[in-house]
Formats: C-alpha cells, structure tokens, sequence
C-alpha cells in the first residue's frame, strides 16, 4: 500500500470515526434494535494477451477484494453504516489499496407535508442518468484504480440534507475533504504513455484539500419525465493533468475551482428510456493545462427494450448514446466527439444470465473500444463475471489514449456475497 | 454499464391485491350470478372481490420464494415488503431483497395506478444509484420465478374484461369460475380463469393461458388467514408451469397491519435508505 495514500486515508478515518462517534455517543442511550453485516469477497483475473510496453507490466494479474458492510438501526429507524474496501493486486502497488467507502449516520424525520433527511460522515452519491458516462455526476471522486469505465468511486466526506414533498427533492452537500482520484502506477496495466504522479498534487485552494465544497441538487418527476438541476463550487473532481517543470516522464495532478452546472433528464414511456445530461463548467484547464477553458458538455441518448425476444423469456435491449464536448481536440477526456452502441441481453431465467456488448467510436478522433460483459449466478451466493476491454484502435490525434494501445484484457470475476 | 437490474426488473410482488381478497361476511355471489348476463356477473364478482379487500391501510410483510426446476434443483428468494393503499388508486409498494446475496439490498418502488401504466424505480445499492425502469414488461419472468411481471402487480379490475362460467366445488367452499381476458396487449395471456368462493370471495386458483391459448401455469393459493379480523390474506401461493416442468413456491409471513406508513415512505428518497 503506497504511503502517501494511506496517510490520506488514515486522516480521512480519523475525521470520518469522530463523525461516527459523535453520532454514536448522541445515540447512545437508544438500542440498536437491528443489525447486520454483508458483503462480498471477490477473485479476480485479468489476462492481457498482448505484450506489455513498459518495463514491470505484467501479462496477468490477480486481485482479491474484501468488501464488508455493517449496518446497526435503533427502533426509530436512525442508522449508522459503515463499509470498508480493501483490494489486492499482484502487480499494481498502486491498485492495492484500501479504502472507506462508507462511514455515515443517517437520521430522517417529517415535518408536515415534507420529509427530511441527514446524511453526516463519508457516503456515495449517484447523479445523473446515462450509461456510457456520468457526466453530471461529481459529489464523488472516481477510483480509476478499480476501473477504466469510472463507475467505482472513492468514499466522500459530507454533510448531506435532503428535504422533499410534493414539490419535489432538494439535497444540499457539504463536502469538507477532497480525494484525489486514483491512478495506475509504473507496473500497471491501462497507465498509458505516462505514469500520474500521486504524491505531489496540486490545490488552486489555499485551503488545499481541506476547502470546503458545496453542491445543491433539485429532482422532481412530471409523470414520465424525470428532472435533474444541479449546481457545484468548489474543487474539481476531475484533475487536471499538468506536464512537469523538469520532464521526469511523469504528469502531475492540479486540482482547480470550479463552478459546474448540470442538467439531466429522463423520459420513460412503454419500453423506451431517452436520456440527457448536460452540463456547463467554468475555471477548469484544458488538455494538458493549458489554460483554463469554460466549456458545455452533453451526452443524449437513450435505450429500447425487445420483452420476451424469440419465444424465450429473454429480454433485448438495444442502447445509443452520444457524448459531446465544446472543447474538441482540447477536451480532457476521451468524451470529446463519441458515439457509445451497445446491446444487452438478459435471459431472465433463475441465473440472472445476461450479457453485453458495446462499443464506444470515436468520430473526430478515429478510436474504438469494445467492451463484452457476461454476468451469472452461480449459486444463491457464488456469482461469475466476465469481461473484456479491447482496445481496437486508437487515432494518432487521441492523446489521452495513447499507450493503452497493447492493453486489452480479459477479466474474470468470481464473488462470494454474504 | 451492465447491471444486474434488468434480470430482477418490474417485478413487484404486488401480490397484495391479489392476496387481499375479501371481507369475512358472506354475500351469495349466486346471487350475481343468477341475475346478470355472465359478463356482468363476472365483473360483479371481481368489483366485490376488489371491494372487501380494500381498507386494510398498509402492512409490511415478508416473502420466501423456493424456485424448482424439473431436476428439483432450487434456488431462494427473501422479499421485505411494505404496501400502503391510496384512494382512488393503486397501491404504492416497496421490495427490498435480502437473498440471493448478489443483490442483497436491492429495492424496487412501484407506484400502481389502476388504468394508467406503473411508475417503478429501482435502487442498485452497489452504485447508490435510483433508476426510473419502465413498467411495460408485462409478461417476463420476476426474478426467474414462474410467476410474471404481471401476475405479481395489482389485478386492477380494469384491466380485464369478464365471463362468469360456472360455480363447482373448490375443497370444503363452493367457487365462481370466471375468465378474464387482460385489455392490455402487453399481457402475455390471451385469458386467465379464476376460483372465487362464495364465503368471501377469496381467490384459491388460477389457470394461465399463453397466447397460443395453451395452459401455460396454474396458481393454487392456500394457507390463508384473516387480519384485522376482516381482511384475508394468503399464507402458501403454487405456480406450478406446465410447459416447463418448474414450479415457485411463494411463502408469506410476518405480516403486520397499519404500522403506520404514509406517501413519505414510497419516495425514491425513501429508497434510497432501503438496506
């Protein structure tokens, strides 16, 4: 486990355990009337047929994951949860980590015709509505470690107040810590031309990663169609990826304020879904930290589901969703100009077998990346996945993928849940 | 980007309406038969069913599942339920699943509504993520279970029309048989026939036909007790598939009447805090 990172996740428990304890010593003359304990332990393989380019990569790796979840309640419902995550791996220092995924109390209540609810300690938050990319969604920092597809996040330190009712939810964030997202170290697969310095990161705030971030989020259904506003001011999630004074082959991580303003939206009528997300952000560099560029991004699609497919009780479901950022060749992720198809197929039988297959083109940038996925329970507790990444082909012009050229994989996943 | 959600999608035991069937007191639906035409006699009897089963307020409860294939290979299923009747509606429902493991914590809300399509929601708890689902998969199988989306939602007396056949012994009861054919075109039946019994208009069979208008499924119901000693709802529910050869078992327990529950608890807020 890399130091740096440790001590940052030491810090993080020691503020996260007081918000806990706190809370715990308010509780303490209730009982808890409910508790539980859950979670998964999972074996995992990747094998990347293609030879590696830097020195120390391997052709194979294997991960083992811990991942248990505690949970107590008391007779009125309140609750404290707390979730660690530790990962193995036998070739990536950096992608053996640990980290605390959750560690909340949980308190809700009404008050005439709203509810209320209060989230203090470290949780995870979801925003947004598409399935190639959230866009919209930033409350978390993404654990790139995890995956390439960003659907892993890093615990968040909040105060979280959620009030609703007939006019719909409004959620207030307070977020006191910043994490900075995870990356591939020298020996890793999927680190690209070059390696992300993890020790030496850069704030904008003078505060660092202590400055305080606030986000405000408003929700409201009108029959089908669902709305998302969401607004953030504080430090980027995203970092930006800046060369070094000295060339060292390494890049550093900056991270900047930012003021970020998202939409999303979803209709949902017979079996068809139709998405958006949209956003427009201010004071962020762009590609290699050359200035700072405002910008709009958006990605609109949407997904149509064939029920009971060839006399079977499978389903089909066929996606299509464009991404699109204003900054073109200066965007700094792969989202600039691309188009994500993809088919799911899931037979609805006792196994919950399904499977997918997608691919992601680039349309300035002539990259293409398929993705396959195959998910099957194996038994009542034992379920396999199983995936494949292939880097098809990479333009000369996407910097951001070069590198990953050699980096297709297959991954094998075998978990237990309890 | 895969996610297991659409393997255990719309679902919703919405059994309830089905299992609420009926206040204790007798009225003859011999009575109704005897004085309609068999299509009115057959909505009469459904009205009346629908009638003595409302009221009840909200419960939660909880559901076993036992799946069997033609091996008598099984697998489970654990359900935590929680419904609240709204007027002039359907019903609002929370699943929240505790096995298989895999999904553990997994939650799914169902807003019913009695001619307009379902609101459904589903909570993915490995993301935090709520998910709007469309509810227009009528006919695919819950869970991997022999009973379907539909057979597990609200029977909404509107969603069918009726034929009143005959009355025939049913145990110890004498029953109404009465087919019903689902107005929608997403049903994967081309018609249903049901046992009520004259005592309180319990439902204890059902006989599904495909749209081949072969005898896809039967559902025997048993075990039933009464509740707030006027409402009766099934303890033991058989569906038995005669094409395949499998059958689910669905075992109710630990019911519990007006805990209290109200709009607040069937928000996607609300399911966002299932565990």
């Amino acid at each position: 486990m890399r130091s740096s990172s440790f001590l940052r996740g030491g810090a993080l428990s020691a503020a996260c355990a007081s918000v806990v304890l706190v809370s715990a010593e308010v509780r303490a003359e209730t009982d808890f009337v409910y508790e539980e304990v859950s979670g998964r332990i999972s074996l995992e393989s990747r094998e990347f047929p293609e030879s590696a380019v830097f020195p120390g990569q391997a052709s194979h790796s294997t991960g083992l994951v811990f991942h248990p979840k505690l949970y107590v309640e008391d007779a009125d419902g309140r609750s404290v949860t707390v979730a660690p995550f530790f990962r193995y791996d036998s070739t990536d220092p950096r992608r053996t980590h640990a980290d605390l995924r959750e560690a909340f109390a949980l308190v809700f209540g009404e008050a005439g015709n709203s509810e209320w609810e209060i989230r203090v300690g470290i949780d995870q938050v979801f925003w947004g509505v598409a399935e190639s990319r959230h866009l919209v969604d930033i409350v978390n920092q993404v654990d790139l470690v995890e995956h390439p597809n960003e659907e892993t996040k890093l615990g968040q330190p909040m105060a979280h107040l959620t009030w609703s009712g007939e006019w719909g939810v409004l959620e207030l964030f307070g977020l006191t810590y910043h994490r900075a997202r995870t990356f591939p170290g020298p020996a890793g697969r999927m680190r690209g031309l070059f390696v992300i310095d993890d020790e030496h990161i850069s704030y904008e705030s003078s505060a660092g990663e202590w400055n305080l971030d606030l986000a405000v989020r408003y929700t409201q259904s009108f029959g089908s169609v669902d709305i998302g506003l969401s607004a953030f001011d504080g430090t980027s999630r995203e970092p930006s990826i800046c060369p070094t004074p000295v060339p060292t082959a390494q890049l550093t991580q900056h991270y900047e304020q930012i003021r970020q303003f998202g939409i999303d939206s979803q209709i949902t009528i017979d079996a068809w879904l139709l998405k958006l997300e949209a956003i427009r952000r201010t004071g962020f560099r762009n590609l290699f930290c050359q200035q700072e560029e405002d910008y709009g991004a958006f990605v609109v699609g949407g997904e149509y589901a064939f029920y009971s497919v060839w006399d079977s009780p499978a389903d089909l479901s066929v996606l299509a969703e464009w991404n699109y950022d204003e900054r073109g060749q200066n965007a700094t992720n792969v989202f600039q100009n691309d188009l994500f198809l993809a088919v799911r197929y899931a037979l609805n039988d006792v196994q919950s077998t399904d499977f997918t297959i997608g691919v992601f083109e680039d349309v300035d940038l002539e990259s293409r990346v398929l993705s396959m996925e195959f998910n099957r329970r194996l038994t009542d507790y034992w379920a396999l996945n199983v995936e494949a990444i292939a880097f098809l082909k990479i333009g000369d012009r996407d910097f951001l993928q070069h590198g990953l050229e050699n980096d297709s994989f297959v991954g094998l996943n075998l978990s237990y849940s309890f | 980007m895969t996610d297991r959600s659409h393997s255990m999608q719309p679902g919703c035991l919405l059994l309830a309406a089905v299992l609420v069937l009926s206040a204790w007191f007798a009225a003859p639906s011999t009575a109704i038969a005897d004085s309609h035409a068999p299509e009115e006699a057959g909505l009469q009897i459904a009205l009346e069913a629908r009638e003595r089963g409302t009221g009840f307020g909200d419960f939660t409860a909880r559901q076993t599942m036992v799946l069997r294939n033609r091996h008598g290979q099984e697998s489970r299923r654990d359900v935590r339920i929680k419904i609240l009747e709204v007027d002039d509606d359907g019903d609002r429902s929370m699943f929240v699943f505790d096995q298989p493991r895999d999904v553990k914590g997994t939650a799914f809300l169902v807003h019913a509504h009695r001619t307009e399509p379902d609101d459904q929601w589903l909570y993915l708890p490995a993301l935090k993520r709520v998910k709007r689902i469309s509810s227009s998969n009528r006919s695919g199988s819950f869970m991997g279970s022999e009973f379907a989306y539909e057979d597990m939602t609200a029977q909404a007396v509107e969603k069918f029309t009726y034929m009143y056949l005959r009355d025939e012994a049913c145990g110890e009861l004498t029953c109404s048989v009465t087919e019903r054919t689902p107005v929608e075109k997403g049903s994967g039946y081309s018609r249903q026939v049901v046992w009520h019994d004259h005592d309180a208009f319990r439902i204890w069979k059902v006989e599904y036909y495909d749209r081949k208008d072969e005898h896809l499924k039967t559902l025997e119901i048993t075990d039933y007790q009464q509740y707030l000693d006027q409402y009766w709802f099934a303890g033991t529910m058989t569906m038995m598939n005669h094409l395949t050869g499998k059958s689910t078992v669905l075992n109710w327990s630990d019911y519990e009447f007006q805990t209290g529950l109200d709009d607040g608890d069937f928000t996607q807020t609300s399911l966002r805090r299932a565990r």
